[in-house]
């Protein structure tokens, strides 16, 4: 499905390609290295100025022992299903912090794939065809609606997705898929 | 001064329990110091690293139960660096070389091996008993040892440690010959357990008191368990989820309602709220309930069982119990002494359900309220007043907004008042940890009003080094000091530098201290050890400018450490 001149998008997620080869891995397979991307995302992606959510990220705050934090972390796994694959698989939405750790990962997940990622819009080359297609993330919501990934900010998608899947979609539908939205937090 | 003869001062000094009491009597006169000393056998060591285990072996050859403290308290919240010690080994090493008969062991935050455990297991053949809290460093497979060899095995209590759950077959370890155990805690590990070697340890153990099981120890099982044990006074649950119209969780219905010595409950790592009411017929009898790791309940769950506890005196609970629930404790536990409110969210997940609110009607509800520890979403002035004019009796007052420098959420001012009224009020308060928005202000009340202060823990408060130093030279029992991201810096640190001697430590983390500071503080007083600790590391800058990240310092008989890694400099 792959064609030689493809450039993967990798200005739009940080993929460590060795992850990226095709395995018949089991689930959670591909997740080493995952945490330390995260740091890194958390990091870069933390603003100069401090609001009230990243002030009470500093390190040791709120001030309780790492078993309780650890209890208090809940477990939300999804199913994931993407068009066309012939199995689905499941994410925790609590180990990540932002849609483009969730994507990305995704993206490792389903090797064969290229996730269309509207938040990074400027970096992608729209209307071309990697790997055999554009796939367009959609979750579906408490209320049992089909939604776009990445319209509300990400504490308030995880609390109200159920399962994700990976729509393929057409050039010209994508087309439509028009304004930039903004920041995912 | 010796009017007794030694038998008769010996037999004086065993109603003399308190370590402080006995360091006391051990200074009056040369013949008391060689009497308490050698009649000795509980022995504190607050900071492991303050002495050497050869010289307390040496002074106290009657040694049967030690207590050691390792990492700073700071530790608990990932602000010291792994590896920075704290390790039981040569106490352990040097014990077990000696003919110290020890019975009992106890470490808090601190570093224990598999090799340090069978050590232990095998060097002392009246040893019964090991409390373990807060450490790390060990595995099922030196619990195993400690269960194989210890024949006289009491209490086995494993608080909040990090085990690496090895998920083998400790429990077998034990052999059938061992029927003493009175209290087993293993709560905190994570892994599966030999459901068959434990109801078999159970139904062997007729004295078993303290019971905490952990997540891996189904409804059905805890079923078992408590037909076996009526005695039980205190139960920790494991998994607590079933159908509510299976047999099992109607047999455990009416086994528990049997268990009418239980007092003390907790657990419920999992919980499914149609469960709870199983246990209802034990609230009434409870004075201990800790459902802090609950994470399963609601609100409305926790309000329907608290209900029944009416002769509940400690309670440690989550915040989703809201104020609402809070104000239900406050009618009904009447004779609550100890309260802890943890946190149930992480701070994006939205606002906490519990205010000044709460713990305003609890203040009116519980006046023997003497131990708090209270994470909220804000704090005002007007409540605090009113705190420590209902509550006097406090000896510890915890106090945490989930926002660090939170102001008075209805004036908008620091809480200096609000916290000055506390320590103004509560003449017996021994240790003190506040949040919000603060100023210098508030350590002027501490300074002032806080005689009996032992222990103050700050973050993100004060303006100047004024308040650092209202804190030293007015609290003139304090004991333990740790301050972080605050503005005090060298002038507070170097104003008294014989202070730190009549205290255990001082811990400052991003702070306005410098590498010369600490350097010049050292030099003056060889007997504490500066300990420097970098963020990376690389080669200290030797800039006496510098900024230090994390300085802690402690008295020491035995100088500078051997064990420090690369990453901590003494100076």
């Amino acid at each position: 499905m792959s064609s030689p001149e493809n450039q993967p998008q990798d200005a739009a997620v940080e993929l460590n390609f060795n992850d990226t080869e095709l395995t018949l891995g089991l689930p959670g397979a591909a997740k080493t290295g995952s945490k330390r991307e995260f740091s890194h995302t958390l990091e870069a992606s933390s603003t100069s100025a401090k609001s009230p959510a990243q002030k009470a990220q500093v390190v040791g705050w709120p001030p309780v022992r790492a078993s309780r934090k650890s209890v208090m972390k809940k477990c939300k796994y999804v199913k994931v299903a993407v068009d066309g694959a012939p199995y689905l698989r499941k994410v925790d939405l609590e180990m990540y912090q932002s849609y483009d750790q969730l994507l990305s990962s995704l993206e490792t997940m389903f090797t064969c794939l290229t996730i269309w990622n509207d938040l990074n819009q400027k970096n992608c080359e729209r209307g071309k065809n990697n790997n055999g297609g554009e796939y367009v993330p959609t979750y579906e919501d408490k209320d049992g609606d089909w939604m776009m990934v990445g319209d509300v900010p990400w504490n308030m998608f995880v609390e109200s997705c159920k399962r994700i899947r990976l729509m393929m979609s057409s050039e010209e539908a994508t087309t439509g898929f028009g304004a930039r939205r903004g920041s995912s937090e | 001064m010796n009017y007794f003869p030694d038998e008769v001062l010996e037999h004086v000094f065993d109603y003399v329990t308190s370590h402080r009491d006995r360091n006391a009597v051990s200074l009056v006169c040369k013949s008391w110091y060689r009497v308490e000393r050698c009649s000795r056998q509980r022995v504190f060591i607050g900071n492991c690293y303050s002495i050497s285990p050869e010289r307390v072996i040496q002074r106290f050859p009657g040694l049967k139960s030690l207590t050691l403290k390792g990492k700073p308290h700071f530790a608990d919240f990932n602000l010291v660096p792994h590896e920075w010690g704290g390790y039981v080994s040569p106490w352990i090493e040097a014990l077990a070389k000696s003919r110290v008969g020890l019975e009992e062991l106890k470490l808090k935050r601190m570093v224990v091996s598999d090799d340090s455990l069978e050590l232990l297991s095998y060097s002392f053949p009246n040893f019964k008993s090991l409390v373990l809290v807060s450490c790390e460093g060990f595995t099922t497979d030196g619990l195993a040892a400690i269960a194989a060899n210890c024949r006289l095995l009491r209490d086995l209590d494993l608080q909040e440690n990090e085990i690496d759950d090895h998920r083998g077959q400790w429990l077998n370890c034990f052999p059938d010959s061992c029927t003493s155990l009175v209290s087993l805690n293993i709560a905190c590990l994570k892994g599966d357990i030999n459901l068959g070697a434990l109801e078999r340890l159970v139904a062997r153990s007729p004295n078993l008191k303290s019971l905490k099981l952990n997540r891996a120890v189904p409804l059905d099982t805890l079923q078992r368990i408590l037909m076996r044990t009526p005695q039980l006074t205190d139960l920790g649950t494991g998994s607590f989820v079933d159908e509510p119209d299976s047999e099992a969780y109607f047999k455990l219905k009416h086994t528990i309602s049997k268990c009418r010595s239980i007092t003390s409950l907790c657990g419920f790592l999992e919980v499914s709220p149609h469960c709870l009411p199983a246990v209802y017929p034990l609230c009434s009898n409870l004075t201990s309930l800790n459902l802090s790791y609950a994470v399963g309940l609601q609100g409305s769950d926790l309000m329907k069982l608290i209900r029944h506890c009416v002769k509940l005196q400690r309670l440690w609970i989550l915040d989703s119990i809201g104020d609402d629930g809070l104000c239900v404790v406050a009618c009904t536990c009447k004779d609550l002494q100890e309260l802890r409110v943890f946190p149930s969210l992480p701070f994006e997940a939205g606002p906490s359900p519990v205010t000044e609110r709460g713990l305003v009607a609890i203040s009116v509800g519980c006046p023997k309220l003497h131990s708090l520890l209270y994470f909220c979403q804000q704090m005002t002035n007007a409540a605090l007043i009113t705190v420590a004019k209902n509550c006097p009796n406090f000896i510890r007052f915890r106090l945490c907004t989930l926002d660090p420098t939170k102001p008075d959420a209805d004036t908008m001012q620091p809480l200096d008042e609000g916290f000055g009224a506390i320590v103004q009020s509560c003449r017996r308060l021994r240790r003190l940890s506040m949040s919000g928005l603060l100023t210098d202000r508030v350590f002027l009340y501490i300074g002032m009003y806080a005689e009996q202060l032992e222990m103050l823990s700050v973050a993100f408060a004060g303006e100047s080094d004024k308040g650092m130093l209202y804190v030293l030279n007015g609290c003139k029992k304090i004991r333990k000091l740790e301050i972080r991201d605050s503005p005090f810096g060298n002038m507070a640190l170097l104003n008294d530098v014989g202070k730190y001697e009549t205290m255990r430590s001082l811990w400052m983390s991003s702070c306005e201290v410098t590498l010369g500071a600490c350097k010049t503080l050292a030099r003056k007083m060889p007997r504490l050890n500066v300990e420097i600790m970098n963020e990376n590391e690389v080669e200290f800058n030797l800039d006496d400018a510098q900024k230090v990240d994390r300085m802690y310092l402690y008295r020491s008989l035995t100088g500078k450490r051997k064990d420090a890694p690369d990453f901590v400099w003494t100076l």
